[in-house]
């Protein structure tokens, strides 16, 4: 416990900057965490990917499978971008060069497929009458915050490093990012970034803390288990009913 | 059934249904029952648990006997594998995003309500009001177009029952052009409870299951997270997507009724008393073997020979140590649906060659064959003239084995000849006639059986059609669970209220607030 200190937010830091980028996003990481577990615990019923394809399939045809192998893509390309340090690539023989080169490329390719896909998500949405009177208040609240974080993150992108001379976000928001899960806040870091990265990482924020209560909770969901469990399930009536009522038909209270 | 050669496996118990079809006058009592106790909320308006459909007609949803358009069910590949027909694990989980082998709400069709309220509402005037009907998926005023059993009684069929799938083979040009000389008989559906169940298999969360107890297909509400792979590998297409939930739902057998020793709804309920209850033993060891038999046509077979003799002291000592209480064992001995399906013979499955091994049996309708023989300028009651119709007039006959036996005329032939053989038999006995017992032997059935099948099939008691046991007082704790509320309570029911942030504010602007 000899490390130094963390070098406490210079005098330079203002106190919008502590609540924009330290304080927001703590809250913002409590509620998803909090939030997750009391809606795992509570709503399990309410625990689902919540399709409306049998309503419309013509454009969840396309945007579906869009979307989604975009949205894989594109995680994964922040995963890349935010927690692996550019020294760690550097020192893996990544170049910045090569580094950028293959971020920009496939990050384009990554957000449009998104950005189209969700469109079309969007559109039939919209246009599809009886599912837009099926749309809940949490739909009304995710579809808004996860296109604004989409497109703020795309235009960002496109308007720094595709157009633009480039911006080093690995220097800048990476810290930042990187120093809220080190438990050493870097508010400093990020507060210099352009205007459309901070948005962009202050509506990620957002969606993070209206995960829990979407249906992008259907994402811990996602089915490996599929893969590898036998074809047939047995399951006992009395094992069924000491966790609750397995019926076919509606949800119940359950006995929990 | 001789087995005594055989190792019995692991002895499982089903509840499992035969109806006899010749007696369905198509009064859709048990369709109607069945939709007030299970589907009348708001997202399962188009579900249909038990439907009764129109034979030949395309059914519901449309043509969902065509397999090469909705891939339901298994199939073999080409080592002779079983594998669903809608590909293998990994494929399945590509096609989470989109379903391409999903039926859409056309497939079934708009569910529509009506303004009941503009009847008494309306202003004095020289018209008479009416309740227009009104889409319950769009509240908008919509013309009714179709509907799960819209062929009703062959209604509209020259325009659309030529869509049946079953009308593939050759002999199927004659039903559509002549129909004049046309038949027609009623097949209620539900789910089949398959002993292989593709919609289990395909389920990627693992919510749906099969009971242990007594066979039943449920689904996990809790569970289910909405990837609807059951939906395309069921080849009945009895499980539904509920569209306000996002999560499966079908026939649950009545299992709160069943599991208290009654019988489901729609037996219950079945105007012409045409349902038969009981429980079947199997072996659930060779249920995957049974259902990988090479031929279509063998599938019938195999699947009765995973059946046990509930009389064989083996099987008894098998299933007691399989722990299967004494009083099942009691009632699969006294089990309507064991003596029409493997002692007489006369129950056939619903398109074996699905591979599911369905438990939802049927005996064949005469009345098609009759018409013929009338038709013909023949006598009903002469057993001749029926054996004679029943092997000339290939028609009826055909399309019953593209029904039950995969095909096999052969098959379907002689179960009706066997029911020809009773109807006159016993019409002699009654007139006091002699000589039945050769069109009797004929057919394969001694006096003794034929007097059995007479009391199972035309005098029918309650007792003898019912033979449900209850579910064991041991399991009373977890019964109990279901017996203070109603299973199927909608959000905002009685009681505190649990968080549902995935059910919708259903804001549908029909006067009837979107019920159906």
């Amino acid at each position: 416990m000899n490390a130094a200190p963390a070098p406490l937010p210079a005098a330079s830091t203002s106190g919008a900057d502590l609540l924009l980028w330290v304080a927001v996003p703590y809250i913002c990481l409590a509620v998803f965490v909090v939030g997750h577990v009391w809606r795992y615990r509570q709503d399990q019923f309410g625990w689902t990917s919540r399709t409306s394809q049998l309503l419309e399939h013509r454009w969840l045809r396309f945007g579906g499978p869009l979307f989604h192998s975009g949205a894989f893509m594109v995680i994964a390309g922040h995963v890349g971008g935010l927690a692996v340090p550019g020294s760690w690539t550097e020192a893996a023989g990544v170049s910045e060069h090569v580094y950028h080169t293959t971020a920009v490329w496939a990050g384009s390719v990554a957000g449009l497929a998104m950005v189209a896909g969700l469109g079309m998500l969007c559109a039939r949405r919209l246009l599809t009458r009886s599912i837009r009177l099926a749309t809940d208040r949490s739909d009304k609240l995710l579809f808004p915050l996860l296109a604004a974080t989409v497109v703020l993150g795309i235009a960002a992108t496109a308007a720094h490093n595709v157009f633009g001379p480039g911006y080093d976000y690995r220097s800048t928001v990476s810290v930042w990012f990187r120093g809220l899960f080190a438990l050493r806040p870097r508010p400093e870091a990020v507060s210099g970034a352009p205007l459309l990265f901070r948005l962009h990482a202050l509506s990620a924020c957002l969606l993070f803390a209206a995960w829990p209560f979407t249906r992008l909770v259907h994402v811990w969901s996602a089915p490996v288990g599929y893969l590898v469990r036998p074809y047939l399930v047995y399951r006992r009536r009395s094992a069924a009913a000491g966790r609750g009522l397995p019926t076919s038909a509606g949800p119940g209270p359950g006995s929990r | 059934m001789p087995r005594d050669h055989v190792t019995v496996g692991r002895v499982m118990a089903q509840i499992a249904m035969v109806m006899n079809l010749d007696k369905c006058i198509g009064c859709h009592t048990c369709s109607v029952t069945c939709k007030q106790t299970w589907t009348n909320r708001t997202g399962v308006e188009y579900a249909w648990f038990n439907n009764v459909e129109t034979k030949p007609g395309v059914g519901y949803p449309r043509r969902y006997e065509d397999q090469e358009q909705w891939k339901g069910g298994w199939a073999l590949d080409r080592r002779g594998r079983l594998v669903l027909r809608s590909g293998g694990r990994v494929r399945r989980l590509l096609s989470l995003f989109s379903n391409p082998d999903l039926p859409a709400i056309e497939d079934y069709y708009e569910p529509v309500t009506y303004d009941y309220d503009n009847l008494v509402s309306a202003p004095a005037g020289d018209d008479m009001p009416v309740a227009r009907p009104r889409s319950v998926l769009t509240g908008r005023p919509t013309a009714i177009t179709w509907g799960a059993n819209w062929e009703d009684g062959l209604g509209g069929a020259p325009e659309n029952a030529g869509g049946d799938p079953n009308l593939s083979g050759a002999w199927a040009e004659k039903v559509r052009f002549e129909f004049e000389q046309t038949f027609l008989f009623h097949l209620p559906r539900l789910c089949e409870h398959c002993l292989n169940p593709a919609c289990v298999s395909a389920c990627p969360s693992g919510a749906m299951y099969k009971r242990v107890e007594d066979g039943i297909v449920l689904v996990d509400q809790d569970r289910c997270r909405g990837w609807r792979m059951c939906v395309t590998a069921c080849p009945y297409k009895k499980v539904y997507v509920n569209h306000a939930t996002g999560k499966a739902e079908k026939c649950t057998f009545c299992f709160p009724r069943v599991e208290a020793g009654q019988p489901t709804v729609c037996s219950e309920t079945c105007v012409g008393r045409l349902r038969y209850l009981g429980l079947l033993l199997y072996d659930a060891d060779r249920v995957g073997e049974a259902a990988a038999t090479e031929d279509d046509q063998d599938l019938l077979d195999a699947q009765r020979g995973v059946f046990l003799d509930p009389r064989d002291p083996a099987v008894r000592a098998a299933a007691r140590a399989s722990g299967i209480p004494e009083d099942w064992l009691d009632a699969a001995r006294r089990s309507p649906v064991y003596d029409l399906v493997a002692r007489h013979k006369v129950a056939l499955p619903l398109h074996p060659e699905y591979r599911t091994l369905p438990m939802v049996w049927y005996v064949p309708p005469l009345s098609p064959v009759l018409d013929a023989v009338d038709a013909a300028g023949g006598d009903q009651d002469d057993p001749d003239h029926v054996f004679a119709a029943v092997t000339r007039l290939r028609i009826p006959l055909e399309y019953l084995a593209e029904l039950f036996t995969a095909g096999d005329t052969g098959v379907v032939a002689g179960v009706l000849m066997k029911l020809t053989a009773l109807r006159s038999y016993m019409r002699g006995r009654a007139l006091g006639e002699e000589g039945g017992e050769a069109a009797l032997a004929a057919a394969g059935l001694t006096a003794r059986e034929a007097e059995d099948l007479h009391r199972l099939l035309a005098v029918a008691k309650y007792a003898d059609r019912y033979v449900v046991p209850a579910a064991h007082k041991e399991d009373a704790a977890a019964l109990t669970a279901t017996e203070d509320r109603c299973p199927v309570e909608s959000p905002g029911g009685p009681g505190p209220r649990e968080v549902m942030l995935g059910i919708p504010a259903l804001r549908r602007d029909t006067p009837a607030g979107g019920r159906p």
